[in-house]
C-alpha cells in the first residue's frame, strides 16, 4: 500500500508498539466529564466527536482542558481494557501522561504515548490503521491494515 | 513506587531537578472505578505517609448524609475504601475542593504540589504560591515524597502573563455582579487554552468568591492554571508587572457581545421549566452561605435545591443555628462531595439550574441533565415556582 503521509517522527514521552485506526480530535478535550471510564466513549456533548469510541484508537489530541481526574480517567481505561491504542498529544500533556505511567506501574497493558506537532498531526491520514513504534515513528499501514 | 512516578513525570515535564514542597491537596480521592483504589491501596501497603501538610479534595460519597447518594454496593464499598485509604496516608480528612477556604492557605512565593484544577488555579492566582497543575495519583506522590518537579508554573518565567484582556469596554454595572465571573472565566479558557492572561479594568475590591468563581470556570473550559488581575491579584500589582515588563503577545478587548455569547453557551437549554437547582462548585463558602440566606429567607422552593460544600463550613453553620432556616426553604446541603461527581440528582432527569460555571460546563456529561446558568437569585426565584427567571438588563 501507497504510504498517503510520510514517516512522521514525534518525541516519546511513553514507549511502546501499537497500531489501530487514527481518531483525530478536533478540539481539546477533558478526560474527566469527557470519557466514560467503563465504555472509552466520548460522552461531553459539546465536544464535535461526542459519542466516538477512543478503545483501540490511534487517538490524536491537539490539547487537554479541565479536570485534573482525566490521569484517573485513563488510567481506568487502561484497567478495564477500553484505553486508546496509543495517544498523540499535540502538546505535552502531564495529566494524561502521568495515567499511563501509573497504569504501567499497577501492570495494567500500557499504551505508548508520543508527542507531535500539531501541523504534522493534521497530516496524518484519517481514517487509517496507523503504526506507532517505540522510538517514536508514526507509520501509515493503509485503510484497513495489517501489513507492516 | 511514588517516587519512581514522580521521576518518570519529571523527565516527561522536562524538569531539571525536584524541589521541596510546603504543602499539598490531592484530588486522587474521588472513585472513578477499581484502578483508584488498587492504587491508592498499593500505596498504603507500602507504608507510605504524607511528609507535607496535605488535604483531600471530595470523594465520591458524602460521608455526614450517606443516604443522598444513589451508588450500587460494589462502587459505594470502593470509594468508601478509596477514601479509607487516602486517611491512612495520613492526608487530612478536609474533603473539599476550596481547601483554600477550609483554612489551608499556603503562602505568596511558596512551592506546593496541588491537585483539582480550581483549587490550582485559586492557589497560584489568588494566594500566589506555586503549584503546576497536577492530575490525580503525582499529587499524592509529591505529598508522600514532599517533592515536586521544578517546571511549568514553579518557575518565574512560566508566570508571566502573554495576554493582555481589556475589559474597558464593559459596563461597571455588570462587573459589579456576582453572575459576572463565572462567564468572565469560561471565556478566558476557552479563549487562551493554557496560557496566562492578565485582565485589565476589573473593580480593585474583586474579592476572592469572584475570583474563586472565574478560576473555576477557566479551567473547566481551559486549562488555565494561573491568571492575574491587575491590581488585585498578589503577582499583578499592574499589568506592566504581571507581563513580567515585557509587551504581551495578544491584547484582546472583551466585548459585552463576547461576553453574552460565553454567557448562551453555559446553557444547554431554553427550557421555560427547571428541575433542580444546584450551588457550590466550587464549594460554597460562608459569605456564598449569607448571601443565599438574605435572598431565600421566608421562600419555600418547588424545585430540589442543593448546595454542596465542605464539612468545616457546614460545621460553622451548624454551630450557628443556620441550617434549619435553609431546610426550611428546601435547600438539601451535601458535604464532602457534590452532585456532579457522584449519583445525587433526582434519576428522572430535566434541567438543572446553577450559577456555577463549573457546574454548568460538566453537568450535561455527567449527569445527563440539561442546564440552564444564572444568577444566585435567579436561581432562588427559579426554584420558588420552577419557571426560569434571568435578569437579561445587565447583559445589554
Amino acid at each position: 500500500m501507497g504510504l498517503t503521509a510520510a514517516e512522521q517522527r514525534g518525541r516519546v514521552l511513553v514507549a511502546g508498539d501499537a497500531a489501530g485506526p487514527l481518531l483525530r480530535l478536533t478540539e481539546p478535550i477533558s478526560f474527566w466529564g469527557g470519557v466514560d471510564p467503563a465504555t472509552g466513549r466520548i460522552t461531553d456533548p459539546r465536544h464535535p466527536q461526542h459519542d466516538a469510541e477512543i478503545a483501540g484508537r490511534v487517538l490524536a489530541i491537539p490539547a487537554t482542558i479541565g479536570s485534573s481526574s482525566s490521569s484517573a480517567i485513563i488510567l481506568e481505561l487502561m484497567r478495564v481494557g477500553r484505553a486508546p491504542a496509543a495517544l498523540l498529544l499535540g502538546q505535552v500533556d502531564a495529566i494524561l501522561t502521568l495515567g499511563v505511567i501509573v497504569g504501567r506501574e499497577m501492570g495494567y497493558a500500557t499504551l505508548p504515548v508520543v508527542e507531535l506537532a500539531a501541523d504534522t498531526m493534521a497530516d496524518l491520514p484519517e481514517g487509517e490503521v496507523l503504526r506507532v513504534m517505540g522510538d517514536g515513528r508514526i507509520m501509515a499501514n493503509g485503510p484497513g491494515g495489517g501489513a507492516t | 513506587m511514588a517516587m519512581r512516578i514522580l521521576a518518570d513525570m519529571a523527565e516527561v515535564m522536562e524538569a531539571e531537578r525536584l524541589i521541596e514542597i510546603a504543602s499539598s491537596h490531592i484530588d486522587g480521592c474521588l472513585y472513578h472505578g477499581d484502578s483508584g483504589v488498587e492504587f491508592a491501596e498499593r500505596l498504603v501497603a507500602g507504608g507510605g505517609r504524607v511528609q507535607v501538610p496535605t488535604t483531600l479534595n471530595v470523594g465520591a460519597l458524602d460521608l455526614l448524609h450517606p443516604e443522598i447518594v444513589r451508588r450500587d454496593e460494589h462502587s459505594r464499598t470502593m470509594a468508601q475504601r478509596q477514601m479509607t485509604a487516602y486517611t491512612k496516608l495520613g492526608c487530612l480528612p478536609t474533603w473539599t475542593c476550596a481547601p483554600y477556604q477550609a483554612g489551608h492557605r499556603p503562602k505568596l512565593g511558596e512551592h506546593v504540589a496541588w491537585g483539582e484544577s480550581n483549587a490550582v488555579a485559586f492557589a497560584n492566582s489568588v494566594l500566589g504560591a506555586r503549584t503546576d497543575r497536577y492530575g490525580d495519583l503525582l499529587d499524592i506522590c509529591c505529598a508522600l515524597t514532599a517533592r515536586a518537579p521544578l517546571a511549568g508554573l514553579h518557575l518565574d518565567q512560566n508566570r508571566r502573563a502573554t495576554v493582555l484582556i481589556e475589559t474597558g469596554g464593559l459596563s461597571d454595572a455588570l462587573k459589579q455582579t456576582d453572575v459576572f465571573y463565572p462567564v468572565l472565566g469560561s471565556w478566558l479558557g476557552a479563549e487562551v487554552g493554557g496560557a496566562v492572561a492578565v485582565i485589565d479594568g476589573l473593580p480593585a475590591e474583586t474579592g476572592e468568591d469572584r475570583l474563586k468563581a472565574l478560576g473555576a470556570a477557566a479551567a473547566s473550559s481551559g486549562a488555565v492554571g494561573l491568571f492575574h488581575v491587575a491590581g488585585v491579584t498578589p503577582e499583578a500589582p499592574t499589568v506592566a508587572a504581571a507581563c513580567g515588563d515585557q509587551p504581551p503577545k495578544h491584547t484582546i478587548q472583551l466585548t459585552a457581545e463576547m461576553v453574552r455569547a460565553a454567557r448562551d453557551r453555559l446553557s444547554t437549554s431554553q427550557n421555560e421549566r427547571i428541575d433542580a437547582v444546584a450551588l457550590g462548585s466550587p464549594h460554597f463558602s460562608l459569605d456564598e452561605f449569607a448571601a443565599l440566606e438574605a435572598l431565600a429567607r421566608d421562600k419555600r422552593f418547588a424545585v430540589p435545591f442543593y448546595v454542596c460544600t465542605g464539612r468545616g463550613v457546614l460545621r460553622t453553620l451548624e454551630n450557628a443555628g443556620r441550617v434549619e432556616p435553609l431546610a426550611a426553604a428546601g435547600v438539601e446541603i451535601v458535604a464532602d462531595t457534590c452532585v456532579v461527581v457522584t449519583p445525587i440528582l433526582p434519576a428522572a432527569g430535566g434541567v438543572l439550574m446553577t450559577n456555577s460555571g463549573k457546574f454548568a460546563h460538566y453537568t450535561p456529561a455527567n449527569t445527563g441533565y440539561d442546564v440552564i446558568y444564572g444568577s444566585l437569585a435567579d436561581c432562588v426565584a427559579s426554584a420558588e415556582t420552577g419557571r426560569v427567571v434571568r435578569d437579561e438588563s445587565l447583559w445589554a
